[in-house]
Parts: structure tokens; sequence; C-alpha cells
């Protein structure tokens, strides 16, 4: 079913590659581990203007990647995770910017990760894969950014994982970004939100496949898919998940009921699990977790949250979503305050939806419009030079 | 648009503003244009913070009775309850906040006390339903309606000073038009400047 918004698309586009961070010269990671060379998957749409100033960088998600608009080929059956909002005339608006998305390193879609080749053993890292944080993220990024020739971003943006992404460029470089979307995110995970990462992390350790993270082609299937399944549950509000199945039943009639039989939620729930294993590695899966676990700027900034933004010099716009319990609104609400306190232009709304946490993947005029509108107030006064 | 022309008339230029309920943004454009200045927006509904996003405001989404506690004192050179402070959980709390957050505050709302309300009541003995008032008690945001006089003796009470008072009456054209004589009685409505 084409959406709204897919009739205007970037059309066919092509993943690139950038490898950096060459020993000896490693990126030096928060832990203080170093890593190299590092490659990093990405897309762009949208030409950089002469004055390098329209660019847009986009963050995904703990299970996206670099192909966040457009199809690979003609015949491809989904469009790139945020199609809705990226391409001409849309939110994203590659006609006027120029959109830039990369895989976090970590990350198995492209970019350097725990299932890529350790170039000291010539196997693939697995656990030997240094623990890799959302600032060690956005630091590679910062080298994509950089070899791009861009030195100041129009805009940084992203939903839930995305969103500490956004955040995190906005402290990390503030030179570096004009303004910052953060959609559905948190400047700290919940204890709710992390038991539901431990859950989906315990069904890989306990995959028998999975085998200390040293599996090769007889992945953790059951125990990825599984995790998956935990976190479709996350994504979704009590109410749309009503809607979409209610208590259907997938076929059978009450009298051929058995404990195999399935109820309509059952089977979508098994469906994307399965769907997932084909594009994703369990051990980043694993890796992607925790760093979302660990990201916490309050504790970076000595407990006071308003601190972490003392140095933004960008322009922000928050949106949190009213049915969204994995990411709630009082999340976003608190950076909203700390942002306020520290007297950064802010932005605030939170969309009333029936969607939960999905509803930032999901085509929504409101949000669209939101987006667009901030984007388009932030490139004018580039040209202006004004402070609001 | 009430009592938009005395507001703009009040804000010297380039001054930091904060309109508390500023619904689709179109006084603080005003503002911008008029008078330079560097405003901001808090606004209850997602439709007004959309409008405004949509003028180039920067504006969120809060109820005024909960987010003003974080800004640091002064943070602004005027705080505006623009027909707003009628509509509040908690007016004095509204008032002590942005007293500590502006340094002066523009303070308007329809005027209990105006004759034609005050006869409404008297002859009618039911709510007044008018221009000013256009609700039925059961449908109204106004829950906290309150005259001129009573925002006096709330001055006192509260200990907080007032700057300026343009009590007034809307014209025909919409025009703000200020009501000198005995304004609790005769004004529509209120416009008081006030400081700590």
């Amino acid at each position: 079913m084409k959406t709204f918004n897919e009739i205007k698309t970037v059309g066919i586009v092509k993943t690139k590659f950038f490898t950096f961070a060459d020993p000896p010269e490693e990126m030096i990671l928060e832990s203080g581990e170093r890593l190299g060379p590092i490659t990093l998957a990405y897309e762009t749409y949208g030409t950089l203007n002469s004055e390098k100033n329209n660019a847009i960088l986009i963050e995904h998600a703990l299970s996206g990647s670099a192909h966040a608009a457009g199809r690979h080929h003609p015949d491809d059956k989904y469009p790139g995770w945020w199609d809705a909002y990226i391409g001409p005339g849309k939110a994203f608006d590659t006609d006027k910017y120029f959109v830039i998305c990369s895989n976090v390193i970590g990350g198995c879609s492209g970019s350097t990760g725990p299932a890529s080749i350790n170039p000291f053993t010539g196997r693939t890292y697995a656990l030997d894969f240094p623990m890799v944080t959302i600032k060690d993220m956005v630091n590679a990024q910062f080298h994509l950014v950089n070899h791009l020739g861009i030195k100041k971003l129009l805009a940084v943006a992203g939903g839930s994982m995305g969103g500490m992404q956004a955040l995190q460029w906005s402290v990390s470089y503030p030179h570096m970004v004009n303004s910052c979307i953060a959609i559905a995110t948190s400047a700290h995970l919940s204890a709710q939100g992390i038991a539901f990462n431990e859950v989906a992390r315990q069904a890989i350790f306990n995959d028998p496949r999975w085998n200390g993270g040293n599996y090769g082609r007889e992945v953790p299937a059951e125990g990825l898919s599984l995790a998956r399944m935990i976190g479709h549950i996350t994504y979704l509000s009590e109410k749309h998940m009503h809607e979409k199945f209610g208590r259907n039943f997938q076929e059978a009639s009450k009298a051929s009921r058995n404990i195999n039989s399935e109820f309509t939620v059952e089977s979508y729930l098994h469906y994307q699990g399965i769907k997932f294993v084909e594009r994703f590695d369990a051990n980043s899966y694993v890796y992607i977790t925790r760093a979302i676990d660990y990201f916490d700027l309050q504790e970076d900034y000595g407990g006071t949250l308003a601190n972490a933004f003392d140095n933004a010099e960008a322009n922000y716009l928050v949106i949190s979503f009213t049915t969204d319990w994995l990411y709630p609104s009082d999340s976003s609400k608190e950076i909203v305050k700390a942002l306020r306190v520290s007297g950064k232009n802010v932005n605030y709304i939170d969309i009333v939806t029936d969607n939960g946490h999905d509803a930032f993947l999901l085509p929504a005029e409101i949000l669209e419009k939101n987006i667009s509108n901030f984007l388009k107030s932030e490139f004018a006064r580039l040209g202006k030079n004004e402070e609001v | 648009m009430i009592g938009y022309d005395l507001v703009i008339e009040e804000i010297p230029e380039k001054t930091k503003v904060l309109d508390l309920g500023c619904g689709d943004g179109v006084l603080l454009e005003m503002l911008q244009e008029s008078k330079k200045v560097k405003g901001y927006g808090v606004e209850i509904s997602e439709e007004g913070v959309s409008l405004c996003m949509e003028k180039g405001l920067y504006c969120y989404q809060a109820d005024i009775d909960e987010g003003l506690t974080d800004y640091r004192k002064n943070s602004f050179d005027y705080v505006i309850l623009n027909q707003t402070i009628q509509n509040t959980k908690r007016p004095d709390y509204v008032i002590k906040e942005v007293l500590r957050i502006g340094k002066k505050v523009i303070i308007s709302f329809p005027n209990f006390g105006y004759f034609q309300t005050r006869l409404h009541l008297l002859c009618r003995g039911t709510m007044p339903v008018n221009d000013l008032l256009p609700y039925q008690w059961y449908d109204s945001p106004n829950i906290h309606l309150l005259t001129i006089k009573d925002m006096k003796i709330m001055a006192k009470e509260f200990n907080f000073k007032i700057l300026k008072e343009w009590h007034f009456n809307l014209g025909q054209d919409k025009k703000s038009k200020i009501t000198r004589v005995n304004p609790n009685l005769f004004a529509q409505y209120g416009f008081f400047v006030i400081c700590q």
C-alpha cells in the first residue's frame, strides 16, 4: 500500500562507504579502547549547496540503517525506514536540503560492528568488539561529516535512539549543529526501558546457538526473533494493538482451538521476529541496546541535565507522542525543561496519537508539518544571521 | 486580538518577552515585527503550538499552571498574561511565578465588575453570558473570574507593585479605548503592568 507520501520519492539510491581511523590512528572510544579501521555505511539524498549550509544528518534508531529513503532496486518491496519524511517536498525536503544518514558503529548494515572482521585476528569481532556508546557513534559520524566537507549541519534529527544521538551531537559538537530535532526520545532511558532491553538480551544469550557470541552461519535466530518480538510490544500502545489485532484469531474456529492456535497479534509478532533475523545481527542487538541503556546526559554533566546544554548552540525541536510508554512524554518534557533553564530556543509539541512509540516512523501530517516548518524557519534564519 | 494594541504600545523594542497562553502566536509575531522583540510562547494546545511554529516562533506545549518553576529569576523583560489568568487553576501561584521570572508583567483580563455583567447577574440571576464572557457556566474555561478591584486588593496582599493601569473598552473598530472614569464599573477589560 502506498502511503500519502510515497508518491514523492528520492528514487533509486545507493549505499556508500567511508573508511577512516586506520591503525595506528584508531578512534579512541569513550571506554578508552581503540577501534580502527572504521567503516561507515551511509546514504545521501539531495544536493549540498555551494554555501554548504543545507546539510541535515539523520540518526537511526535501534534497528535502523543508513537506508533512510528511496529504494535500492526498483522492485524493492519497502523503501528506506524514514521514506515518509525524506524526499522531494517532504518534511526533510530533498529539493532544498542535503540529507545524510549513516549506519551507527556497532551496527550490522554496512558499518563496523561485532559482525565485522577484526583485522588483528582475521575473524569476526563477536564479543571482542569494544563497548560503544551513543557518544562514540556520534564521534564516528563527525569524521563522516568532515569527510563530506561540511562545517556546520543545518540540523541533526532522529527518533528514539536517533534522538539520543541528535541531542549528543548538539552537546559534543556545539559549533557544528545549527538545530536539533529530537523525537520520542530521552536524556536517559527509564528503568522500565532498560528492563525490556535486558529481557531481549537474555532471549539472545539463552539461545544455545548464541554460544557466547561465537556463532557462524548458525545464527541464534530463536533468541533474536524473541528479542524483536519483545521490542515490538514496547513500540505499540495498548490501544493501537487492540485496534490493529483485537482478539482476532488467525484462522481456527472455536472448536478447533488448541494451545498452538494463534491470535492475530501472535502471528504478527512471530512474523516480525522471523523477518528481523534475516537482516539483523544478534551481537549488534546486544551492543546497541547496551549503548542505549548507558546513555545518560544528566549523569555525564554532574547530575544536572541543564548543564549538559549550557554550551550547546542549537535551536531545538522536541516532539513526543501521547501514547508512547517506552519513551513517554515526560522524558521529552524533562529535556525541554533543561533546555529552557539553560536559555535555549526550544519548540515542543506533544502529539496526540494512538500509535505509541512507533508514531515517529509512521506517516502523519502533524509530524511532517512541524518538522517542515521548523526547518524552514531555521534555514531562513541562517540567511539573516539573526538571533531570535 | 483583545488588547493587542495596548500590549504592543507598552513593550519597548528589542526586549525579551514570554507570552503565556500565546494561542496562534499572532501577538508574538506582531511584537517581533514592530518591536523586534525576542519572543517566546507557551501554549497548551497542539494546534496553537503548530501555528506558532508555522510563523517561525519558538513555542512549547505546556500547562502554565505547571511549567514555570524551572525558569531562572528575571529571565524575561516582560511576561504577558493576556486574557489567560482567569483560565488558570492556580492564579495565585502563576502570579507569584511570573513576578519572579519577569522583570515586568502585563496582565489583562475580562473585568467581572463591568456594569453589564453585574446587571446580568442582578436582573436575571444567572451567570453572565456576553461578549466578554461568551460561555455558559458549564463549558467556560474561565474558572477564576475577577474584577479590576480584586487585582488591586491582590497587589496589596501579595505585595507587588502596580506600575500602570490601562483598563479599557473595545471599540467598534476593535481598538482599545482606555477608560479613566470608575474603570471597575465601566471598563470591559482590566489591564495592569505589575512588578515585584
